[in-house]
């Protein structure tokens, strides 16, 4: 029992307790295991010192490259963090709790976690979200199984503007149910309306689009809502939450579900998690719903609480019935994005997603007067844009790396026929320098 | 405590942002204008700080109070994890999946790429995936790596076995992936009965699904027999990582037949649990199953450099963007970098003494209805109290009041009024023993003054709430602006 890490039991304490136990040794208590089921082999290193164990990560991490000037986003977003996030949801009462199942000595996650769904329902125009889901693309997979329950039909129109990667992850998620998928490619970075308006027809449970999609093209939905409910389907929105200072709601324009990324809200890129999801909806879906929601009440003495609510849509409860599986969420990650709006707030919030589209706008005219590079994107666009390059973009993109420039992500991997075309991402952090050399290397690597 | 919105007021400016160091762009279309600025608060940072600082002080927390939580495995999470994670935060997934991008990098990839093999040691299975962001959401990803196997294999498969014990989320993943489920009851010795388990198989089952040690904290030493009846109907075992903790050195699920495991890293590898997440959730196969694990993979070159994998056309895709809870994953890896070999048997030894020692303190005082040896939590039923009209959910108020966050009550659900307690290994017998004390307090206070019972929690800033109220008014979001 030496060299313990964190358990503090010493020598005389075990013994006893073995003794009131009425067992001569630790070993006694693994009798049940019979020993033939007993570990062939545990073959792993030996412990280090907290110290030892800093440094060796200290090395690990400086293994990555130092210093990455990021003009890449494609669902991960290189946004400022107020330190103010940091140190709040470092209180170790929040991050070292469980789940407020005992809502009496959990009025602090509960009351935040209220406070977190009032501020998802007021960006995207809802009338009720959950307390969070894992992150953006399960978030698009949870409301694509939510549609196929209200609606009790089995076939889906995806947008091509969805992330590759969440497109993927929605497919694998209905891969074993009986459900027909039917994605419309994107033309010139938009939605291909006549090709997804054609494609709806009686069966169809909801549109899945993406607003920027995923070449930062904003679209209008309030036409696609409309012709989507004339045919009886949902419209679902994945949406960028930091365009939502700028850009209209997905409620005003009709949606009936709506879905997003949380990392850009407060969590750091962390090399892609923890974020979370967050998915918002009308009260007529809300026992329809996946995951944990927070619901207010009183005490008995009438004092305002909070409390988890309608559990009986839950695993634990529902089992195989459940509306999801879904039982851990990403609290603490929903907890900093409430705390990074808060500390931001309203006006602040409408400062910032502007400053993105203004940086964005700025970069997209610098780099288009470049010879040869033109955008692709045919309407407007939020923070990201396309450029199609007069060579190919993985060759750029691999020789700006060298600089330690992320100059975009090339789409030869998710979009054949666009091997020449680049999305650059342009956040509130890139300085109208760093913008100017970007157009400098670009224009030297063509 | 007022809601923050409730402490907005017009033109209180927040944080201040970057400078605006480009010309204004011009507006966007009509329609694609957000009419009016979403209803945020207008607070400054320190009412900010006031009223998170405060709502947190409302929180019961392993920092602050014994938290035995059975089944949670709420165990101390060591300060340094955090350090550790917050190394990593700058560095973007995009960076990897760029043409060259490995090369820049290589230490998170690397990180990955050895707590995958870690894991597989520990779970002794071939292949791990980090991909499942959470335990339910890597069991989902377990089933459909089973049911890929069974397609590629052209067997035709719906059911998916699970015993009554088991958690919530293995009937409600395996549905996820279109499975019907065949429950089996468990027998008077605790676990799935053998006898009924070998009449529900058939061929047409696709896994059995099992927690071990069960959710009764006992170990089920028919596992070898279970898995051979299961593989002769060529249905694939599936191990519920959920109690790895107890088991750390002492038996590895590959080695005792199981095909596919998850492992909640946020509990036997001691990352925080953060109100409710984020958790993460990995997943170990066999080599049967490595061809349909997600992508991207990665891989160790023959230059010992790290690489990823994405042509790989029998995989079951991907289940979340990147790679994972990366930032958890960090935190494990730490976690199991510091304790190392001996520590980790060391966990699951202390957690399965603290565990028996608490059982043995109280099984006088509250009916055990499985009195075996226990692992790393022990299930008593609130029995006895019964009879005085006192729930196992008024004994957990009780100890609210006295500065204990309540066991798991109510679960498993085949215990009547279950109190399901799971000390940890961090856990003290000097903080053991003043619970044991106030547990026997709270049976001896069912007997002579069960109203007191009834009426806990008095000393928290609410008392009991009224669910049933907050479950028809479905108030879940502050509408007023």
């Amino acid at each position: 029992m030496s060299d313990s890490h964190y358990c503090p039991n010493t020598p005389d304490e075990i013994r006893e307790m073995l003794a009131a136990i009425g067992v001569a040794s630790v070993e006694e208590l693994f009798a049940p295991i019979p020993a033939e089921l007993r570990a062939s082999s545990f073959d792993l290193p030996e412990g280090m010192s907290e110290f030892e164990l800093f440094q060796r990560m200290q090395s690990l991490a400086g293994q990555n490259a130092q210093g990455m000037t990021n003009f890449i986003g494609g669902g991960y977003y290189d946004h400022i963090i107020p330190a103010v996030v940091d140190h709040l949801s470092g209180r170790a009462e929040f991050y070292t709790a469980y789940t407020p199942y005992q809502p009496e000595c959990s009025q602090g996650t509960l009351q935040a976690l209220f406070e977190y769904q009032t501020a998802i329902c007021r960006l995207t125009g809802m009338e009720v979200a959950n307390a969070s889901l894992y992150d953006g693309a399960t978030a698009l997979a949870e409301a694509a199984m939510m549609a196929l329950r209200v609606t009790n039909r089995n076939r889906l129109v995806m947008d091509g503007g969805v992330s590759p990667f969440t497109r993927q992850v929605v497919r694998t998620y209905l891969d074993n149910l009986d459900v027909e998928i039917v994605e419309i490619a994107p033309q010139q970075g938009g939605t291909d309306r006549a090709a997804l308006l054609a494609a709806l027809d009686d069966q169809t449970a909801a549109v899945l689009v993406q607003n920027p999609n995923f070449f930062g093209t904003l679209d209008d939905l309030t036409g696609l809502a409309d012709a989507a409910h004339a045919k009886g389907a949902l419209l679902v929105a994945s949406v960028y939450p930091i365009s939502l200072g700028l850009v209209q709601s997905p409620g005003a324009m009709g949606a009936d579900i709506v879905v997003g990324d949380g990392q850009s809200l407060g969590n750091p890129l962390s090399f892609g998690g923890p974020s979370f999801g967050f998915i918002a909806t009308t009260k007529k879906y809300i026992r329809n719903l996946p995951g944990r929601i927070i619901g207010e009440t009183v005490d008995k003495e009438g004092r305002r609480g909070f409390v988890l609510t309608l559990q009986a849509r839950e695993q634990h409860i529902k089992r195989h019935k459940a509306t999801s599986n879904i039982c851990s969420n990403q609290s603490l990650c929903a907890l900093r994005g409430l705390i990074f709006l808060a500390s931001i707030g309203k006006q602040g919030f409408a400062e910032l997603a502007r400053l993105n589209h203004d940086k964005a706008e700025f970069a997209k005219s610098t780099l288009a007067a470049i010879n040869g590079v033109t955008v692709v994107n045919r309407g407007a666009t939020f923070n990201e844009f396309t450029l199609a390059l007069p060579k190919n973009a993985d060759e750029v993109v691999a020789k700006l790396l060298q600089s330690h420039t992320a100059a975009g992500v090339p789409l030869a991997a998710y979009y054949p026929g666009m091997e020449n075309c680049l999305v650059v991402t342009v956040t509130e952090k890139r300085t109208k320098d760093e913008i100017l050399a970007l157009a400098r290397e670009l224009e030297r690597a063509l | 405590m007022k809601l923050i919105y409730e402490q907005s007021v017009a033109g209180r400016p927040g944080v201040k942002l970057p400078a605006a160091d480009v010309p204004r762009a011009a507006d966007l279309p009509a329609g694609l204008l957000r009419d009016e600025p979403a209803g945020l608060p207008e607070v400054s940072e320190l009412d900010v700080v006031r009223h998170y600082t405060n709502l947190s002080r409302r929180n019961f927390s392993v920092d602050t109070n014994f938290y035995p939580l059975g089944s949670c495995t709420m165990k101390y999470n060591a300060k340094v994890l955090e350090n550790a994670a917050g190394l990593f935060s700058p560095y973007h997934p995009m960076t990897a999946l760029l043409p060259t991008g490995e090369r820049f990098s290589q230490g998170s990839l690397g990180m990955l790429h050895e707590l995958g093999r870690w894991l597989a040691e520990i779970t002794g299975m071939d292949e791990v995936t980090t991909q499942p962001l959470a335990g339910a959401h890597g069991e989902m990803t377990g089933i459909m790596l089973i049911a890929a196997y069974h397609k590629a294999k052209g067997n035709r498969k719906k059911y998916v076995v699970v015993p009554d014990s088991s958690h919530g989320t293995n009937p409600a993943s395996a549905a996820m992936v279109g499975y019907e489920i065949i429950t089996v009851p468990t027998a008077p010795y605790g676990d799935m009965d053998l006898e009924l388990f070998r009449q529900a198989m058939n061929d047409e089952v696709a896994a059995v699904m099992m927690t071990c040690p069960n959710t009764l904290g006992l170990f089920n030493p028919h596992i070898r027999e279970i898995a051979d009846i299961a593989h002769a109907h060529d249905a694939l075992m599936y191990y519920d990582g959920a109690n790895l903790n107890a088991i750390l050195g002492k038996v590895r699920p590959g080695d005792v037949g199981f095909d596919v495991i998850h492992v909640n890293l946020h509990k036997t590898f001691g990352t925080p649990h953060g109100g409710g997440g984020p958790g993460s959730g990995p997943v170990g196969v066999k080599t049967s199953l490595v061809p349909f694990l997600p992508m991207p993979r990665i891989v160790k070159k023959d230059d010992d450099s790290y690489a990823l994998e994405t042509d790989r056309p029998a995989s079951i895709g991907r289940t979340a963007n990147f790679f994972g809870n990366f930032g958890v994953m960090v935190k494990a890896f730490a976690y199991m970098a510091m304790l190392g070999r001996e520590g980790l048997i060391q966990v699951s030894e202390q957690a399965v003494l603290n565990a028996n020692y608490i059982m043995s303190q109280l099984k006088d005082y509250y009916d055990l209805p499985y009195d075996q040896t226990c692992m790393h939590e022990c299930v008593f039923s609130a029995g006895k109290q019964l009879r005085h009209g006192v729930h196992a959910i008024d004994i957990a108020k009780y100890l609210i009041d006295r500065g204990y966050h309540p066991p798991t009550v109510y679960f498993p659900l085949i215990v009547k009024d279950a109190i399901m307690i799971e000390p940890t290994e961090t856990e003290s017998k000097a903080t053991m023993d003043a619970f044991i004390a106030v547990m026997r307090e709270a049976a001896a206070a069912a007997e002579k003054d069960p109203e007191a019972l009834h009426t806990a929690p008095v000393s928290m800033p609410v008392s009991r709430l009224d669910e049933t109220k907050a479950a028809r008014e479905q108030n879940v979001c502050h509408m007023k602006w």
